[in-house]
């Protein structure tokens, strides 16, 4: 009996030890070499809509009799750490072309070069701003995926609330920003009831200071200019904005309560005047509250130029991944042109069906935008807006730090906001902070 | 006892006891000695792993952030503890009062909170204490209080996530209940033939007869709110976006741990923080043993 007991004890712990052994990423089902049919495996993406469904498939088409297997959910840092630490690299990651920076100087993703030379994978068609931002020290590390641009979006039944012309809305000129915002912000009982002018900091900070004619990183993203006096100016200019419309404090309480992915989101309740966003928002805008009118125009710079700061995700393959050749013919497939433009059409022919608008789609692939806006868009003032924003897109390099330099900056700017410092003050000691994070990150390369 | 009898069951009892050895040392003890070793290292997962030497614990005692997030932390337990526990108190000795057979419909409603996951108390906490429209501020306002921006205003974020910690006291109330039903009745009787008035009763009655349980919810709760990270990870860092706002009164220690582990890939770094943090625990742990030994009344002492 005694005996029985232990045996069952230790045979369930055994269970326990091989069940925890077992997580992670599985390696792939069958075959192990590049020329049997493999089961690629993926980080990051998932088929969620039509435009994911019909690339995922074709690129899966161009890989058979292979195929990659779908993932859930956005990229997670702790589960892909997991997965390299214990040798079971995925064979395909989907993340921010961001973040892609700190993991190519650990060396855990591969650069692309030879993919791109074996599988005559054409650049050209890529947008220059998104291979700048997936491009560390010379070497590419991703494929551009979407392009996500800023303008600025400006809800129309207040600035006739307030008598003013949506199309005289300039953040190029300051002064005049700082009526406009003053005029459209609504008060009642001490309370906000609309925010004017939303500049969007920390977050959109990059955008501002190129706005102000300087950047907060060197192109070769080696070395921090936080303390840049634009950037100090620029701070203390959006700062003051916010704190003209009730201060941080209530600004970010009375932002956080809008229904920002709903009907009622501060467009139809007429809570905001005007914000730069990304434009993907304009599609939810659309869906959501149709009959808002929203008025979309460049974001500007001091000089009166356009100024477009661009983000999106990429492509890459990691460094030990078990089907490398695949996956780079996969992704080459994913973010080819004629994929893109498969995708747009299946997307147009779903709206149709709805009886809804198709605002396009803004790929980092400008040859397939070329053809996607030409022949399944039709002409749209909006959508126009922000293609003519797309010829001054800019993007930060990538950096081997870029989420603690990220945090730096954003730490200075919510002390700022929170009035624990001044401006100067706060990136003097974000710009210590981010470049001993730089310099300790490209130290090994 | 006969001494093979002896031995036989003490191999009984180890062998009872095996599951959670062996589990123990393969998933605590292992992992420990593990992050104790990398202390010592620059690891970062992904490349190759150089010894250190102190220099990560050197690091922490410079680290600015090490210190405001030990700070927010203490003053976040020094709050939560005693409040979890004054109204768990309150809210056993009225489930104490009610009859049996509704006693277990409360106790129920009064632990159903306790199974919420964290990180949905986390989105919950934006909700009800947004200053602007949160059901915590139109009820002050209600009574004519104006009430500030919990979720923005850092001196009010961790009073409200100490508010919102009441969501899960359940489990507390239950001890507590647990202990208030054994109290004997004779002692009662007792005192109330002595005259003694309720709060008498309550001092050197309740109160001593259950200060086993009082110092065992001390120090679990204690710990627990040193560890504090689900519920205000999600509700401050849980997406990119918030992280922009990331605001230094919620950077509790484990947080900025987990972001020096994740986030940053200082792993090495990490792990002398999560053994700082243990020293912590202990130290403070073993100081509330050493008063317990004044105040802690055990049936077989």
């Amino acid at each position: 009996m005694f005996i029985r007991l232990i045996r069952f004890a230790v045979s369930g712990v055994l269970v326990l030890v091989l069940a925890a052994g077992c997580g992670g990423v599985g390696k792939s089902s069958s075959g192990s070499g590049d020329d049997a049919a493999a089961t690629l495996t993926m980080m990051g993406f998932g088929t969620g809509d039509e435009i994911a469904k019909t690339r995922f498939d074709k690129a899966n088409a161009a890989i058979a009799p292979s195929a990659a297997k779908a993932s859930e959910g956005s990229f997670d840092a702790q589960a892909f750490l997991s997965a390299v630490a214990s040798g079971t690299p995925p064979d395909l990651v989907y993340m921010e072309r961001r973040l892609l920076g700190t993991y190519a100087a650990k060396k855990a993703i591969m650069p692309l070069g030879d993919c791109v030379e074996r599988e005559k994978i054409d650049m050209s068609q890529f947008r220059a701003a998104a291979v700048t931002e997936a491009t560390l020290n010379g070497q590419l590390y991703g494929l551009p995926d979407f392009y996500n641009n800023r303008v600025l979006m400006l809800n129309d039944a207040a600035f006739a609330e307030v008598n003013l012309d949506p199309s005289g809305f300039d953040t190029g000129d300051w002064q005049a920003l700082s009526t406009a915002a003053s005029r459209l912000t609504k008060v009642s009982g001490g309370k906000l009831q609309r925010i004017g002018f939303d500049p969007k900091i920390p977050e959109f900070l990059p955008m501002w200071a190129r706005a102000n004619g300087a950047a907060l990183v060197s192109d070769d993203g080696r070395t921090a200019q936080l303390t840049d006096p634009k950037v100090v100016e620029v701070l203390e200019y959006t700062v003051g904005l916010i704190n003209e419309q009730g201060g941080w404090s209530n600004f970010k309480s009375f932002r956080d309560s809008w229904d920002f992915f709903g009907a009622k989101n501060q467009f139809a309740s007429n809570q905001l005047g005007a914000f730069v966003m990304e434009d993907f928002y304009l599609n939810v805008l659309a869906a959501n509250s149709p009959k808002a009118k929203v008025s979309v125009a460049p974001f500007r710079g001091v000089d009166g130029q356009p100024v477009d700061w661009i983000t999106g995700n990429a492509w890459a393959i990691p460094a030990k991944s078990p089907h490398a050749d695949q996956a780079c013919k996969w992704i080459k497939t994913m973010t080819d042109s004629e994929t893109w433009i498969a995708a747009a059409k299946a997307r147009a022919e779903v709206r149709q069906k709805e009886n809804k608008p198709f605002l396009g789609v803004f790929t980092g692939n400008q040859k397939a935008d070329e053809v996607i806006f030409r022949e399944h868009v039709k002409p749209d003032p909006t959508v126009q807006t922000v293609l003519k924003a797309q010829e001054s897109g800019f993007s930060e390099p990538a950096l081997a730090a870029g989420e603690e330099f990220k945090a730096a900056w954003q730490n200075a700017v919510s002390r700022v906001l929170e009035g624990k410092q001044k401006p100067a003050q706060a990136m003097a000691e974000a710009q210590q902070q981010a470049q001993a994070a730089l310099d300790k990150a490209n130290s090994g390369s | 006892m006969n001494v093979a009898v002896r031995r036989r069951e003490t191999w009984a009892a180890v062998g009872f006891l095996s599951p959670w050895l062996i589990g123990f040392a393969v998933f605590m003890a292992g992992p420990m000695v593990a992050s104790l070793v990398l202390s010592f290292t620059d690891y970062d997962v992904l490349t190759s792993t150089d010894f250190v030497g102190g220099e990560n614990y050197r690091q922490l005692l410079a680290d600015p952030k090490v210190r405001s997030s030990i700070a927010n932390t203490l003053i976040y337990t020094a709050l939560h503890v005693p409040v979890t526990m004054v109204v768990s108190l309150a809210l056993a000795m009225l489930l104490a009062r009610v009859g049996r057979r509704s006693a277990g419909f409360f106790r129920t409603i009064f632990y159903l909170p306790t199974i919420t996951p964290k990180v949905a108390v986390g989105v919950l906490f934006l909700l009800l204490f947004n200053g602007q429209v949160g059901l915590v501020n139109s009820a002050l306002g209600s009574v004519g209080i104006d009430g500030p921006n919990w979720t923005v205003d850092g001196p009010w974020i961790k009073p409200g996530l100490v508010l919102i910690g009441a969501w899960s006291l359940g489990s507390t109330v239950i001890i507590y209940l647990a202990a208030l039903q054994n109290v004997p009745r004779d002692l009662y009787e007792a005192a109330e033939m002595d005259g003694a008035s309720r709060w008498a009763t309550f001092r050197a009655v309740t109160v001593p007869m259950i200060s086993g349980a009082l110092f065992f919810t001390l120090i679990i709760n204690t710990i627990a709110s040193l560890q504090t990270f689900d519920e205000v990870y999600t509700a401050f860092y849980g997406s990119a976006n918030q992280q922009t706002y990331g605001n230094d009164a919620a950077l509790f220690y484990v947080v900025y741990l987990f972001q020096q582990a994740f986030q940053f890939l200082h792993m090495g770094y990490a792990s002398a923080l999560a053994w700082l943090l243990f020293v912590i625990i202990v130290v403070i742990t073993v100081v509330q043993v050493r008063l317990s030994r004044r105040f802690v009344y055990y049936e077989n002492e």
